[in-house]
């Protein structure tokens, strides 16, 4: 559990590898309700939307984000705001990295500000965000 | 500088969704832990349901003949520009208080923006649609604007 009194800007936060598959993108959408058939029908995103393969929903990416920082915050506070932006697709076969870093510690707010970002193999960042967590006070 | 938006598009601006109610229950909420390969106990559990639950929960439940052949329901709060397609959007999501099992939440969403900005290969269109989620006491859940840019 990270101290917010030992806590520097520029610190990283652990990475974290994701390989998304088509069952897990299948669970996903299903849990949506997210018919998008480029997410499931093979041959329609390659055929028809001319997509490399099934394509990784983005918000399922913005939600690997908040992970990124609840996974390092774990029970010492919560999240207060949070925002990301899709900007390159990712296809089902793809080794994703979650990453981030302090971007500021605000102590008298008990409030930490976070970059974040979705990287995929080639080290492109694919969908880069922001979130600010608060620390419970002791 | 001047638009070259269609006035028809603009007064659109301000429409709103009917409110959707849900109830929230503890299997959707492992449900969406499970599929997002979530690690923190009290979201596999079902017991909090994680920051971006609000997506699944008030996502359409369209029926068979609402959607396109695509597999897509239509959006009918953001208009359709012709000849312009979606490229990429953001979200930004202000968070007042958790989600649990049993919690009756309320959405409305609300087209706040559209508004015409230069790319460097044409104009973009940018639309934004506000979503304010309260509990049944009225308090507020999140809120949440997304930004989709059109080409």
């Amino acid at each position: 559990m990270p101290d917010i009194d030992k806590i520097t800007e520029g610190e990283l936060l652990p990475v974290r590898e994701f390989r998304p598959d088509a069952v897990q993108l299948f669970l996903y959408n299903a849990a949506l309700w997210n018919a998008h058939r480029i997410h499931f029908d093979h041959p329609y995103a390659t055929g028809v939307e001319d997509h490399a393969g099934l394509v990784v929903a983005g918000p399922l990416l913005g939600d690997w984000l908040t992970q990124c920082a609840l996974d390092w915050l774990g029970d010492s506070g919560r999240l207060l705001s949070f925002e990301y932006s899709n900007r390159k697709l990712s296809y089902v076969g793809e080794v994703l990295r979650s990453e981030g870093k302090v971007l500021s510690v605000d102590r008298a707010r008990s409030e930490v500000t976070l970059e974040l970002a979705i990287r995929n193999q080639s080290g492109e960042v694919t969908t880069p965000g922001t979130a600010v967590v608060r620390f419970d006070r002791a | 500088m001047g638009t070259t938006l269609d006035p028809g598009l603009l007064v659109r601006i301000g429409s709103s969704t009917p409110p959707q109610t849900e109830v929230v229950t503890r299997r959707d909420i492992r449900k969406y832990a499970i599929a997002t390969g979530q690690r923190l106990r009290k979201y596999l559990d079902g017991d909090e349901a994680p920051p971006t639950f609000h997506v699944a929960l008030f996502w359409p439940v369209a029926a068979l003949p609402e959607l396109r052949p695509d597999g897509v329901a239509v959006d009918e709060l953001f208009p359709e520009i012709p000849g312009k397609r979606p490229l990429a959007g953001g979200l930004k999501i202000e968070f007042h208080r958790p989600i649990r099992p049993g919690d009756v939440l309320t959405s409305t969403r609300t087209l706040t923006g559209i508004y015409e900005k230069q790319g460097a290969t044409g104009p973009l269109v940018f639309m934004e649609v506000v979503m304010q989620v309260v509990n049944a006491n009225r308090e507020p859940v999140l809120t949440e604007k997304t930004t989709r840019i059109l080409k």
